[in-house]
């Protein structure tokens, strides 16, 4: 004779639900707490190294969205490309990172930032000196493992996630 | 008849009153009115931030925790925010019963806390029929939920209305039955008397009657899992679909101050009351509500939703038949055995409890699944 449906499976169910009560919580209170994104991110912006970029447009030829708008001069006497204008609006970018990929001289990196939303429309494009990196805008690990070990871990929600009043 | 005969001695006792408390009626009276007004309206607070956090927390969330420390403000915001909506009537609906069902709903809550003791002797009025004037006033608030169905002039309503009295005087019947069990122990309907009877908490006597108390107060109140007539996840809100403002307040007041009457009631009956060591009564009494309310959350948090076939079923062909065995049991142990060693009927009745809930599992399915009729 079996025995079933005494019970058991209400005990069970009571011991999972303690068991979280004991746990730590997985909620992070956003504008106070930010967790690490992945290292490897496909951030919303691109990061463009202007003095690695010879202006060959490989990246605007393999853009699925046609973002990247790229425009540039010959300089006889340097015998290059001179880039006049490098322009994407990122509105349309997919993070797809197909133009990192295919950068022959990894001058394109994806952004590491995922806070770069913006209040208008034309804010969205951005141009030349504002593609370029610094503190606020840093390449992410996208392609590059050398950057992915200098940047932080990742946080899983697992860990540390603390109330905060 | 009862009532009568006991009038001269309710009156007797509180002559009696503890010499801490301003002596006379009607100071008694004024007292304990605002005491209990005021206990009701904190520990609905509490429950409602006991009930958000401990669930928030058992689902791995924070739960509120923006308005005051620990979000121990929010019911206070939750209270301003429905304060301040609009008092909406419906146009066809019944003005004056649509007016009058949230106080007929929440008026026997406070009601019921005349006769709940808070320490030895402290309680509005010792009544010698107490849990029988629980059982009775308890059921008005049906009343008053079935008047705000029908006032609010919409089918929805009614039905959750009309599935809310089904489950109250199904559930009814096993509660009363439950109480029944404790009230032979004790041979006395006070609950002051109740309380003084319990040298050992009669949730040890009678586990089998605390399991059927426990379930059918949960169903009485519409407490997950028996919460389908307005199960605020799947459904708008039940028989007060139609309510909003500071109507809807009340009877949000109510759900949670039948919460802490059945909390209370559970804690008299079976847990020993303000029976404890060490703290004072009245704090004991406020604890262990706590304690039972936790369990409470405890379970909605678990279970899953019934469906009303099932909360039927659950009633009549579980609760009822072993809340009567119950009884039957503990009249025989009453009368055969009355000078047994506690601790000798504390493990027969575990057994006894054991046996018939494995006995009634084979019996009774509640997920038989959907039956095409």
């Amino acid at each position: 004779m079996k025995f079933e449906r005494y019970g058991k499976g209400i005990a069970k169910g009571l011991t999972v639900t303690i068991r979280h009560l004991l746990r730590h919580p997985v909620t992070a209170q956003y504008p106070e707490q930010r967790l690490n994104v992945s290292r490897r991110t496909r951030g919303n912006e691109l990061i463009w190294d202007k003095e690695k970029c010879t202006g060959c447009a490989t990246c605007a030829k393999t853009c699925p969205q046609g973002v990247i708008h790229i425009i540039t001069s010959v300089s006889a006497e340097e015998n290059k490309y001179v880039v006049e204008k490098f322009e994407m609006d990122t509105g349309y970018c997919i993070s797809c990172g197909l133009c990192v990929e295919a950068c022959p001289y990894e001058a394109l990196f994806m952004g590491y930032a995922f806070e770069r939303a913006k209040y208008q429309r034309g804010e969205l494009v951005q141009a030349d000196e504002m593609l370029l990196a610094s503190a606020k805008r840093r390449p992410s690990g996208y392609m590059h493992p050398e950057i992915a070990s200098e940047l932080p871990r990742q946080t899983l929600l697992v860990e540390r996630i603390t109330e905060e009043k | 008849m009862a009532i009568v005969d006991s009038a001269p001695t309710a009156l007797g006792r509180l002559e009696t009153l503890p010499s801490d408390w301003p002596v006379g009626f009607w100071s008694h009276w004024g007292v304990f009115t605002v005491v209990i007004i005021a206990f009701v309206l904190l520990m609905v607070m509490g429950f409602i931030w006991l009930e958000r956090r401990g669930m928030g927390r058992m689902q791995a969330r924070l739960g509120p925790n923006r308005a005051g420390p620990f979000g121990l403000l929010q019911p206070v915001a939750d209270a301003i925010k429905v304060l301040l909506k609009e008092n909406i009537t419906p146009a066809q609906g019944d003005k004056i019963v649509h007016w009058l069902a949230p106080v007929v709903v929440f008026a026997p809550t406070l009601m019921i806390f005349a006769v709940v003791p808070f320490s030895d002797g402290a309680l509005l009025a010792d009544l010698n029929v107490g849990i029988l004037y629980v059982v009775a006033i308890s059921s008005i608030s049906a009343l008053g939920v079935f008047m705000a169905g029908w006032a609010s002039s919409n089918k929805y309503s009614l039905v959750g209305a009309m599935r809310n009295i089904a489950a109250v005087v199904s559930y009814e019947i096993p509660l009363v039955v439950a109480i029944a069990s404790v009230v032979l122990l004790t041979g006395s309907l006070s609950m002051n008397d109740i309380v003084l009877a319990q040298h050992i908490p009669f949730i040890l006597l009678q586990p089998l009657g605390f399991l059927i108390f426990f379930i059918s107060g949960c169903a009485e109140i519409n407490r997950s899992p028996f919460d389908l007539m307005e199960a605020d996840s799947e459904l708008v809100a039940g028989f007060h679909i139609e309510y909003s403002g500071m109507r809807f307040a009340m009877f949000y007041l109510a759900e949670y101050s039948e919460a802490v009457i059945i909390s209370a009631i559970i804690t008299t009956l079976f847990l020993g009351g303000w029976r404890g060591p060490v703290l004072p009564p009245w704090l004991w009494f406020i604890v262990k509500v706590f304690i039972v309310f936790f369990v409470m959350v405890w379970t909605r948090t678990t279970l899953p939703r019934v469906r009303i076939d099932q909360l039927m079923a659950l009633a009549w062909k579980f609760l009822f038949p072993l809340a009567l065995i119950n009884l039957f049991i503990t009249g025989i142990e009453l009368l055969t055995w009355p000078e047994a060693l506690p601790w000798v009927m504390i493990l027969v009745n575990i057994a006894i409890t054991a046996v018939l809930v494995l006995l009634w599992s084979k019996f009774f399915k509640l997920g038989w699944g959907r039956v095409e009729v």
